[in-house]
């Protein structure tokens, strides 16, 4: 069947913060571009971002990138590229000035310049105590970015495909990428979005887990399209676990409220936190702290009726102070936990947050795998940035507003490398393969004529409960293994879903069983990527290695599909200017 | 737990009808939006928007009981049996609870919603104090849901003509920052019988706005402006 066909420069899959900086970029190089959202674009994830995004700005005390990048490093376990986190970390003061120029309504200082607040990992010469790194929009910085973003696109024209959901990448025969099969949710409409580049921001899948800060529509779709083409995915087995989300309903508490002084407590009112991290205490790190509530709640000093949270503590901050700095905390407190924070501390408990592994790309936003030889080849064509891709600049834990910095920087790089690549290149659109449409055509066929099969809700429900039972903060061989094959039976299932839905106009039935597919190469690679990794790095901790293994395990992990295969490449422990950091033991 | 559920779907030819649908929830379905999510597990021909589920990405505004609001962040607990819901109203339907919000976003895009400042940019931040920033809290909030423009009998009258609520607010968000150089045009641009003084202070924008932001009072100040530019 022939798809079809719209041809654009560029395409670019997802209206996130990362998908909006790159066309942001490519807007200004007079390209045909599209981007395609499977939501309007400020409903993407980036909106739910609270505490801020990090650059050493130096607005209230002195900071530099380069204590920043060390502890990027050290955060990541010194599993990240120090490549790309010195680019990154480099680059962190330019995009936020830019993101300022277009009108993000930053706090202020007295003196005019961002208010910024301290944040978990974030410290002053090299690991000495926490420094104010965070430039934050009150507790909102994500909708502040988000809505500034795509008032900026508004600004600069940039065509918009809203509703619209990209289904399968679109490769040649020599693997060069050609584009994306696209689905109009409106219409059911299906279509080949031909490209000479396609950048995937489409964020990342933490609907992995039942326990989870993330939106409905974090299903990893750029994962499993990327999977399904033959392209690895990396370091998939390191899932963040922040420290406080409301117990019960996973909505997010930013670590914001920890940064301008709130801290957790145990059931015995202890400060628990002075035990694990005796330097940092509540702003360690996140896996650390995330461990440690954990552990708390193990040990029986849980809060709670049932002894399963911890407590949040901020009313010492005082009334004034929540509401100009946390007012979006005590609205989620007040909704989903009951509690004004105002007076009682919140209900938290470590819940399933962001995905430190993807997409591999380098520090230009290519995505590149093993080839002949070379562990980084470039695949023509394509591109990532944002949370589905792995720079990788987080490694094995992500530090908080980390993340919004990673949007920036390299959805900003990859806009810049597409223009490059496309103005070096003078030839026309490469001819699209014959069945370029085929993967696509078969999904939608396969769940059209479906009988007799099981109901996408019940297979994702218990996708999500295999993850959190056997692959949660704290793991173990027998149940990594058990996990493996039980997923197995899921991705069996998911294969043979059936919807009542048939209608073509906004069919969203066929939206999540479509998004199911996408769940379960997610779940896979990373319950086998974890399962394989035996030591304790970052956010994978396991029992039966309760140590991290430098001889061993300093190298990332590649997952590919086919064949349920894992393969190794090297981290890049060199920066690019500056001396390594070596790996040494991680305190807080 | 009883509900009576706008339907429409028009690949099917039907009319539009209101579905019943009585379900068992769990402790855990405290919101609204749970409890669609357990219905359409059920019947997966439920249409709806949602997303972030925690009331900041605007997806899932509906009329629940007549009035507009979001079904993630509103308690079942507190809704009266049958809980009707509809999609929100003035829009066209696309289907079920989804309506065409085209033109909403246009009046959006009409009041040019980003920063217009035509100086070069420095090399740092452009500086703002802390009090002209604090002019922003209110305004820069808002989530684009469109529960206020849709409750708006003004905007029911003339969508095409009047801004709307929604928009009014990003319009005066943009002329209250002190960084943006275009309130001249901005002014010059809502002067206008339908644009702007469509707005009668009914109010209803206030009193559903799921974020408590107030347009009413964004819009008065725009107003105040107009009036004092010409005396």
């Amino acid at each position: 069947m022939g798809l079809p066909v719209r041809t654009f420069d560029a395409v670019i899959v997802g209206g996130g913060g990362s998908g909006l900086r790159a066309a942001l970029e490519l807007a200004r190089a007079d390209l045909r571009v599209a981007v395609l959202s499977k939501v309007f674009p400020t409903r993407s994830h980036t909106v739910a971002a609270q505490g801020g995004v990090a650059a050493a700005l130096g607005n209230i005390e002195d900071d530099n990138w380069h204590w920043h990048m060390y502890d990027t490093v050290k955060g990541s376990d010194y599993l990240g590229d120090q490549d790309a986190i010195e680019f990154m970390c480099r680059r962190a003061n330019e995009v936020v000035y830019e993101l300022e120029h277009f009108g993000m309504p930053f706090d202020r200082l007295a003196g005019g310049r961002i208010y910024q607040r301290p944040f978990g990992g974030h410290m002053r010469e090299y690991g000495k105590s926490p420094v104010p790194r965070a430039c934050a929009a009150a507790d909102r910085t994500g909708h502040a970015l988000l809505h500034t973003l795509y008032q900026a696109n508004l600004k600069a024209n940039t065509q918009f495909f809203v509703e619209w959901m990209a289904l399968d990448l679109v490769r040649d025969p020599e693997g060069t990428v050609l584009g994306v099969t696209a689905l109009e949710i409106e219409t059911g409409e299906v279509m080949i979005l031909q490209a000479k580049a396609t950048v995937f921001a489409t964020g990342g899948a933490g609907r992995i887990f039942a326990a989870s800060t993330n939106a409905f529509i974090n299903t990893g779709d750029g994962l499993g399209m990327a999977a399904r083409a033959g392209i690895p995915l990396q370091d998939m087995e390191f899932w963040q676990f922040h420290p406080t989300g409301v117990a019960g309903a996973g909505v997010l508490i930013t670590e914001g409220v920890r940064g301008e002084g709130g801290y957790l407590l145990n059931k015995n009112g202890e400060r628990f936190m002075e035990r694990y991290a005796p330097n940092a205490k509540d702003l360690a790190s996140r896996d650390i702290v995330s461990r440690a509530m954990a552990t708390e709640i193990k040990e029986g000093r849980g809060a709670g009726k049932d002894g399963d949270c911890i407590l949040l503590k901020l009313d010492h901050l005082g009334e004034e102070t929540i509401n100009r700095r946390l007012p979006g905390i005590r609205e989620i407190a007040k909704k989903f936990a009951n509690v004004d924070p105002v007076k009682d501390p919140i209900p938290v408990v470590p819940t399933c947050h962001y995905q430190m592994g993807g997409i591999p790309t380098n520090y230009h936003g290519q995505v590149v795998v093993p080839k002949d030889g070379n562990p980084e080849a470039a695949v023509p064509g394509f591109f990532a940035a944002g949370e589905c891709s792995c720079v990788s600049v987080h490694g094995a834990n992500r530090l908080g507003c980390n993340s919004l910095l990673d949007l920036l920087v390299f959805g900003k790089a990859a806009g810049e490398r597409v223009i490059r690549d496309l103005r070096d290149d003078g030839a026309g659109h490469r001819a699209l393969p014959k069945d370029a449409g085929e993967r696509t055509r078969a999904r939608l066929a396969r769940l059209a004529s479906q009988k007799d099969g099981e109901r996408v809700a019940d297979v994702g429900a218990e996708l999500r409960r295999v993850m959190q039972l056997h692959c949660g903060v704290f793991r173990f061989p027998d149940l990594l293994q058990a996990g493996v094959q039980k997923l197995r039976e899921v991705a069996a299932r998911a294969a043979r879903t059936e919807i009542r839905d048939k209608s073509r106009t906004f069919n969203t039935a066929r939206v999540e069983a479509l998004e199911l597919d996408n769940l379960v190469e997610t779940a896979v690679a990373s319950l086998v990527s974890a399962e394989a990794r035996k030591e304790s790095r970052g956010s994978h901790d396991r029992a039966d290695h309760p140590k991290r293994d430098d001889a061993n395990w300093i190298k990332h992990t590649l997952w590919y599909k086919e064949g349920n295969r894992l393969d190794y490449k090297p981290v890049h422990t060199r920066p690019l200017t500056v001396e390594s950091f070596e790996p040494k033991a991680r305190v807080y | 737990m009883k509900f009576s559920i706008y339907r429409y779907d028009p690949d099917s030819g039907g009319r539009p009808h209101m579905q019943a649908y009585d379900i068992a929830l769990e402790p855990t379905d405290r919101m609204l939006l749970d409890a669609l999510v357990r219905i359409k597990a059920h019947d997966d021909t439920l249409t709806f928007r949602r997303s972030c589920r925690e009331g900041v990405c605007g997806s899932d505004a509906m009329n629940i009981n007549g009035r507009n609001g979001l079904a993630c962040i509103t308690r079942i607990a507190e809704l009266k049996e049958p809980v009707v819901i509809r999609p929100l109203p003035g829009l066209p339907v696309v289907r079920d609870l989804i309506v065409d919000m085209s033109q909403f976003f246009k009046q959006y895009n009409s009041v040019k919603p980003y920063l217009v400042n035509h100086e070069p940019p420095p090399e740092k931040e452009r500086l703002q104090s802390p009090e002209e920033r604090e002019e922003l809290n209110g305004l820069y909030e808002c989530i684009l849901c469109a529960c206020c423009t849709t409750s708006c009998p003004s905007f029911w009258w003339n969508p095409d003509k009047f801004v709307g609520p929604a928009g009014l607010l990003q319009a005066y968000r943009f002329i209250a920052d002190t960084r943006d150089q275009a309130t001249g045009e901005r002014l010059d641009d809502l002067e206008d019988p339908y644009r702007l003084f469509r707005c009668h202070s009914i109010m209803n924008c206030v009193d559903v706005c799921p974020k408590g932001l107030n347009p009413t009072r964004a819009i008065g100040k725009i107003k105040e402006l107009l009036v004092k530019r010409t005396v």
